[in-house]
């Protein structure tokens, strides 16, 4: 059989394990990928739903773009309207808001790397190697201990919302202006036994050591010592796993990292051949050339974006967008955020092997560990004696944007108001930079770029790497196209 | 009892809440009742070819199929196509899977208010055509016409909530399993009636406020919520207080209004979702069942005899005036 007889196109879909509806394209040449193709194939069109309505409604209307960012939504929302207000916000407002936040993020590197990531290890096609019995006994998906184990976590952290959020998702409680539920001192100690419980779990379960040990992993050395001598716990399978299927190897994009900024530090930054640099949202803007789109001729910043749908297109594939910076394609989530942050482990990892399926697991799971600690401190800064929230007035007129970092990256709201009614609301969230189309310079996005090379047996139908490499994102569809 | 699981236009939102169940969890839930998961697109170890083998099974009669729960609304769009959404992997709108589908379960369970009603993604100018699975908000019809009634004999059953309560679906899908949810078992919306025979006011903290008509009148105040707030915890359908989400949270325990997510229509309330529409200074939805001569005379005096305790803590963020402890009285 030539190398030409074998050249194919295998249509892979539907993706689960992501959140929402995914389908990828893989051109393949001889045993390998040689084009690949990303398809967000659900439209919504929440963009235009906001529009006309007054714009506090977008508080309620947001959060609901996405079942698993949720609470990243409303922050968006709430800093975009605040921007507009030019709203000063109480710091126990500003700090309960971002608890939150961060809680869910937490709750999705959590959910990510054991019901998302690790369950496609148990797969039979991994059966012959060595630490094939102790996955699938932890990682078996809907069935494994640590699949079980990491869901009851989540709902145990996930009580944070019970007593900051009313519910979890969909809370109205982030307001701009601050929060519309006051923290006592009693909450206070309970929020504390809540995030207390849960890094016990982790310390047990996940990483086998105190989350300062993980957080404070600096070099890549420290982490092969981890890896061969280390704590016994998942962090560590994940390590030897790795290092046995060469994912250091797997899914590399361009290597160009976009964020919004970590915690309460709102400077974004970019980092791109090894050095960061900060962020100028002017230079961000969509490109709807492969995109079902209207709207093909030029590159609209979001505050000149418009969403309307062309059914009847055949060039485009997929209704997401093309969010770039300053004309490049970024990659966004832990990676970037932990660059923005220097940790020295991550930053020699990115240097080294770039950004990969290993580095981006590693990334989310150093963050998980730091997070958790910095979520303790955070919590004691709360003021049961302070307040809560300042009432915002809006203008009637205006323009603002809202940034922020949900759990998968960097999360942005542009805003347009007139006469007191949204005249347009454009949304690029993070999956939206990640699973980008094309461009009309022919550039691919992140995924499309990290899935050329990689390799196909013959008869199968869904490469397990490929989906390695696209679960290695912790996609959110819905997010995505909105 | 087979259970699949699929998701349309929605946000995943309620996969996320049920799979916050708690004591048991859900997937201690699911087994305890005897209910196999075929296919969850969260959780499920398959993807692509062989996901679309199983539903092939499933249309061919090769694989019984007793509950299907979709998730999401169904998107008609463009132009009746459904083409906003083609299940990845097959070429199809997922419209044409949920409709061959739902002739084979034996029951078809709406999770979650956009399934049931359309919801959020149908609200504004509805960019997608999105419908409910068996209503297009309050209109009986959607997807599946007002007809529809699956092999089992009931009709999709809503277990609206934008999103579900973890419980509001185990505890429907045990009903199933068990044979103990019938067609009188559901409100005129087909919502299961354990749920939806209760109102969000029931077991609300703010109760001794709403007595008085001592009103919050921003977020973060600890007072009643309904008369300037949008509050329509006194209209909605649910146990969410007393049930309560999250360990100890409900909206109102949040301090915000409970914005009625299990009805069909709540994502238009022709009004600021937060803020209560009057009418010469009466809000318009009265308390479900309520005369509103009853209510403006009941208002009224209420509000003349609030206590100042009651009146003060309303207009803040935590209590200031304590109740009054009672002493015994000397002899």
């Amino acid at each position: 059989m030539t190398e030409t007889a074998r050249d194919s196109r295998l249509i892979v879909g539907p993706f689960n394990r992501v959140e929402g509806d995914l389908e990828v394209q893989l051109d393949i040449a001889g045993d390998r990928v040689v084009a690949a193709r990303v398809n967000s194939p659900l439209f919504r069109g929440f963009e235009r739903i906001l529009e006309g309505r007054d714009p506090r409604d977008a508080l309620v209307i947001v959060p609901r773009i996405c079942g698993i960012c949720s609470v990243s939504q409303s922050v968006a929302a709430a800093r975009a309207l605040e921007a507009l207000a030019g709203q000063a916000v109480p710091d126990n407002g500003r700090l309960a808001q971002d608890i939150m936040r961060r809680v869910e993020n937490l709750g999705d590197h959590l959910t990510h790397f054991h019901v998302f990531f690790m369950p496609d290890f148990a797969r039979a096609a991994y059966a012959a190697r060595p630490w094939f019995a102790e996955v699938e006994a932890g990682f078996k998906a809907a069935a494994g201990s640590a699949v079980r184990e990491a869901v009851a976590a989540r709902t145990a952290l996930f009580h944070v919302f019970g007593i900051m959020g009313g519910k979890w998702p969909h809370t109205l409680t982030i307001q701009p202006g601050g929060v519309s539920r006051a923290i006592d001192a009693r909450d206070k100690v309970r929020l504390a036994a809540i995030v207390a419980d849960f890094r016990q779990s982790l310390e047990r379960q996940l990483y086998g050591a105190d989350l300062d040990q993980v957080a404070a992993l600096a070099t890549p050395e420290a982490l092969a010592a981890w890896r061969d001598q280390g704590p016994a716990g998942h962090f560590r399978l994940f390590l030897r796993i790795a290092a046995d299927l060469g994912l250091d190897r797997l899914g590399r994009a361009h290597d160009r990292f976009l964020s919004y900024g970590t915690g309460l530090d709102h400077r974004g930054g970019f980092w791109q051949g090894g050095a960061v640099s900060a962020l100028d949202p002017a230079l961000i803007a969509e490109d709807h050339s492969h995109a079902r789109m209207a709207g093909r001729e030029r590159r609209h910043h979001p505050f000149e974006g418009s969403t309307v749908p062309d059914g009847t297109d055949e060039v485009g594939y997929t209704w997401c967008k093309a969010p770039r910076l300053a004309g490049q394609p970024f990659e966004t989530g832990a990676i970037a955020r932990q660059l923005m942050a220097g940790q020295p482990l991550i930053a020699a990892l990115v240097a080294g092997q770039g950004g990969t399926v290993f580095t981006r697991v590693v990334a989310r799971l150093i963050e998980l560990a730091a997070e958790v600690v910095a979520l303790g401190e955070a919590i004691r800064q709360l003021n049961p004696k302070g307040e809560w929230f300042a009432p915002a007035r809006l203008p009637a007129d205006g323009l603002a944007m809202g940034l922020t970092e949900a759990a998968r990256g960097a999360l942005g709201h542009w805003l347009r108001v007139e006469g007191g009614r949204i005249a347009s609301y454009q949304i690029i969230a993070p999956t939206t930079w990640n699973f980008s189309p094309r461009d009309s310079d022919g550039l691919a996005g992140p995924l499309e770029t990290a899935l050329v090379g990689v390799a196909v047996a013959p008869g199968e139908r869904a490469p397990v790497a490929v989906q390695h490499i696209v679960r290695s994102f912790d996609p959110c569809m819905v997010c995505t196209v909105h | 009892m087979k259970l699949l699981w699929l998701q349309s236009g929605g946000c995943g939102g309620c996969t996320m809440s049920v799979l916050g169940a708690e004591a048991p969890d859900f997937f201690s839930t699911l087994r305890g009742a005897g209910i196999d998961l075929l296919w969850h697109p969260t959780v499920s170890e398959e993807t692509g070819a062989e996901v679309v083998d199983l539903l092939q099974a499933i249309l061919d009669g090769r694989q019984v199929l007793d509950v299907l729960c979709i998730e999401g609304s169904l998107l008609l769009g463009p132009n009746g196509t459904g083409r906003f959404h083609m299940m990845a992997g097959t070429g199809r709108p997922m419209i044409d899977w949920v409709r061959a589908l739902s002739a084979c379960a034996r029951h078809v369970v709406a999770v979650g208010t956009c399934a049931a009603f359309g919801g959020i993604t149908a609200a504004g100018i509805n960019p997608a055509d999105a419908c409910g699975l068996q209503y297009d908000g309050r209109q009986k019809g959607g997807l599946l016409g007002p007809g529809f009634m699956a092999r089992g004999g009931l009709p999709v059953v809503n277990v609206a909530g934008c999103p579900t309560h973890p419980n509001w679906v185990t505890e429907s899908l045990m009903l199933l399993a068990g044979g103990d949810l019938a067609a009188d078992d559901l409100d005129q919306y087909q919502r299961p009636r354990f749920y939806a025979d209760h109102l969000v006011h029931h077991g609300c903290p703010r109760n001794e406020y709403y007595e008085y008509k001592a009103s919050a009148h921003k977020p973060s105040d600890l007072g009643c919520m309904m008369e300037h707030m949008g509050c329509l915890g006194t209209q909605a359908h649910a146990d969410c207080n007393t049930r309560l989400w999250n360990g100890e949270g409900s909206c109102t325990r949040g301090g915000y209004a409970c914005i009625n997510c299990t009805a069909p229509e709540f994502e238009e309330p022709g009004h600021m979702f937060l803020e209560t529409p009057k009418l010469a200074g009466i809000p318009i939805g009265l308390p479900t069942d309520m005369p509103k001569a009853w209510f403006v005379a009941l208002s009224s005096l209420a509000k003349a005899a609030t206590p100042d305790r009651v009146r003060r803590n309303a207009a803040t963020d935590r209590i200031v005036v304590p109740p009054t402890v009672h002493e015994k009285r000397k002899r």
